[in-house]
């Protein structure tokens, strides 16, 4: 007996349906059947997970999805989540897995905080008609500039990458995502003049075309890396931790290890990929230190060394120690970042919203005379180029889209990324379903999203009477909050709206 | 000349092409009445073969030399000497299926008639084409050499 409830109804239009069947040819969750006997299509509404592949593959939009109606004895403390959870683990026995990122009513920040414009006492600019600036460049900055009597640079500039737009792709490795996926974000950096992130599943070999775009993971598993790895890349990244899942490694079973998967993380065909929570080799800042350095040294200090933790909540301290140690990039990742895989309880209950920790790392490396030192990146969940440009003011000099640029390339935000059966064919192995994802369509996409934002980002910009993005860098004095305590304006450090 | 093209690795077996392919060769032009209540039932002119693991989608090579105009008794198939495209005339086929049997690739298909893919005479872009949800299908000059 199974004591579970369908989640969602699938409702088919017979006035509308042709019976062509093509919901059930694309269905991987088998929702949607063909009888064999008389040919009539038929659902298994507990089969489906609303990623409305069905929807928008129907050639008359025949099909519907909705909330079902039967529903659980529900209250306001034991909705049909929980019980749906209990009875899934009753069954089981196992830990909750989940995909994508945090769902819970956490507040969000971004809502809450309102931007400036100008009016009357200072003129606004007009992005169309002049030339407004969003070039951005990541890296450590020198202290102080020299210059010989020649007006030549004496000082030695450490390594900076140079970004047309202050949006990159997050990590997201050859496993997690199809490499069809990976495919379309690196082609669409690569007309974008930004930068794509490998995670720390390797580089396969038809990515190498994409070196200039880059950012290639070294993580807890050191999936994939070798010395042509490093030197294929503009940015080295150490992930220590990820927004999702603070403190939890990772685990790609041995089934979704094939041949190609297998020689791009350099292990054997279908053994488990384990990434460990910690890195085996860093219990301390001062270890840290050790592999920033080496991987400096492997590359002669032509990139800058990022190193990625999750935003939880000794931050800003453990962001002081990150810079001292000698990394160039630090890359924040919110509590409501995506993910492929992790165990539900985590990714619903572990980590701080990225507003408040990006605020106070950039406060602490301030306040401690580090912060030309490092470049600060954010991370976990841009919805829009508001939420961006929110990031900038408060102090971020780029951030990193995952989950918004999937929603590009068809993600539906099932959150069944750990099943693997991923109908859109990004978060999965399967040839067939991989196949679904043309790269050429879908970089097409990705780049469009990109280029709407900076547009998008201009416009702000020029609203406020400002044309390049380095003025708007940490200018909180361009944010009022709406809606806050004086604890969270003090730690966001910003105004009330009306102040 | 321009043909359509099949790239297999993309084809999702989904099928949109015969769908519409036949609601483009209905005399409504109605997806939903070309399905469900036309009379004669208007035919589709591609044939997706395969699974969802390895498909492609098959129509009329519009050969240069076409063995169905060869083995046509009445003088109804005829290849168009400026379009290049091949097809049967209703009028003057008296469906002795001939061609069908001639067709190395099988995609002349026998009804009262026989009918088979005319590029969607007058379109710039093919039915088919236009509507492949992932460009599994391609409508260029010299696609076999690509």
């Amino acid at each position: 007996m199974n004591f579970k409830n369908p989640e969602f109804e699938i409702v088919r239009n017979k006035d509308k349906c042709i019976s062509c069947g093509a919901c059930a040819r694309q269905c991987s969750y088998e929702a949607h059947i063909i009888d064999p006997d008389t040919g009539e299509l038929k659902a298994e509404d507990m089969n489906c997970v609303a990623c409305h592949r069905c929807v928008v593959i129907c050639p008359t939009r025949a099909i519907t999805i909705k909330k079902h109606e039967m529903t659980y004895r529900e209250n306001a403390n034991w909705t049909a989540a929980y019980i749906n959870q209990i009875n899934r683990q009753a069954d089981t026995g196992g830990v909750l897995l989940s995909g994508m990122g945090n769902p819970q009513p956490y507040p969000i920040y971004w809502d809450r905080m309102l931007l400036n414009a100008s009016q009357v006492t200072n003129p606004s600019i007009d992005p169309l008609r002049e030339p407004m600036e969003t070039r951005t460049f990541i890296g450590a900055k020198p202290e102080k500039i020299e210059l010989d009597a020649k007006g030549r640079l004496i000082t030695r500039m450490p390594p900076n990458v140079e970004l047309q737009m202050p949006i990159m792709f997050s990590a997201m490795s050859f496993g997690s995502i199809s490499l069809n996926a990976q495919k379309s974000l690196a082609a669409a950096a690569k007309a974008c003049g930004t930068l794509f992130n490998t995670g720390e599943g390797g580089l396969h070999s038809d990515l190498f075309q994409y070196a200039d775009n880059a950012v290639v993971q070294v993580a807890s598993g050191r999936f994939g890396v070798h010395k042509d790895y490093l030197d294929k890349s503009r940015i080295i990244e150490i992930k220590i931790g990820q927004g999702a899942k603070p403190g939890i490694g990772g685990h790609l079973p041995g089934v979704k290890i094939d041949e190609e998967v297998s020689r791009t993380r350099m292990i054997p065909l279908g053994a488990d990929a384990i990434s460990p929570a910690p890195h085996h080799d860093i219990y301390s800042i001062e270890d840290l230190r050790q592999l920033i350095y080496s991987l400096k040294e492997a590359t002669e200090y032509q990139k800058p060394v990022a190193v990625k933790i999750a935003a939880v909540h000794n931050s800003a301290a453990i962001a002081s120690g990150i810079a001292r140690a000698g990394a160039d990039i630090i890359v924040l990742d919110g509590f409501r970042g995506g993910t492929g895989a992790a165990p539900t309880r985590i990714r619903d209950n572990v980590g701080i919203p990225i507003e408040l920790a990006l605020a106070a790392v950039d406060e602490r490396l301030r306040s401690e005379s580090l912060r030309n030192r490092v470049s600060l990146v954010a991370a976990g969940s841009f919805r829009n180029s508001a939420d961006i440009f929110k990031a900038i003011a408060i102090g971020a000099d780029a951030v990193y889209i995952a989950s918004s640029a999937l929603i590009a390339l068809g993600c539906h935000m099932c959150q069944q990324c750990h099943t693997g059966k991923c109908n859109w064919g990004i978060a999965t192995q399967r040839a067939d379903l991989v196949k679904r994802l043309n790269p050429e369509i879908m970089a097409e996409r990705a780049a469009n999203l990109l280029k709407a934002w900076n547009h998008e980002i201009k416009e702000m910009l020029g609203g406020m009477g400002i044309n390049a993005i380095d003025s708007l860098r940490g200018n909180r004095l361009m944010l009022r909050g709406v809606g806050l305590n004086e604890k969270e304006l003090s730690i966001l450090g910003i105004k009330h709206a009306g102040e | 000349m321009k043909r359509v093209y099949a790239v297999e690795k993309l084809c999702l077996n989904c099928k949109l092409c015969e769908v519409y392919c036949k609601t483009a060769h209905s005399k409504s032009k109605d997806i939903i009445k070309a399905h469900k209540t036309e009379v004669p039932e208007p035919q589709t002119r591609i044939f997706v073969e395969g699974d969802n693991l390895l498909s492609f989608a098959a129509n009329c090579r519009h050969c240069e030399n076409p063995a169905c105009v060869e083995a046509c008794i009445t003088g109804a198939m005829t290849k168009d000497p400026i379009t290049g495209i091949v097809d049967n005339e209703k009028e003057r086929c008296v469906g002795c299926m001939t061609c069908v049997m001639a067709c190395p690739y099988g995609v002349v298909k026998a009804a009262d008639i026989a009918f088979k893919c005319d590029l969607c005479r007058g379109e710039d872009e093919p039915a088919c084409v236009k509507h492949c949800p992932n460009r599994a299908l391609i409508y260029i000059e010299g696609g076999s050499e690509r």
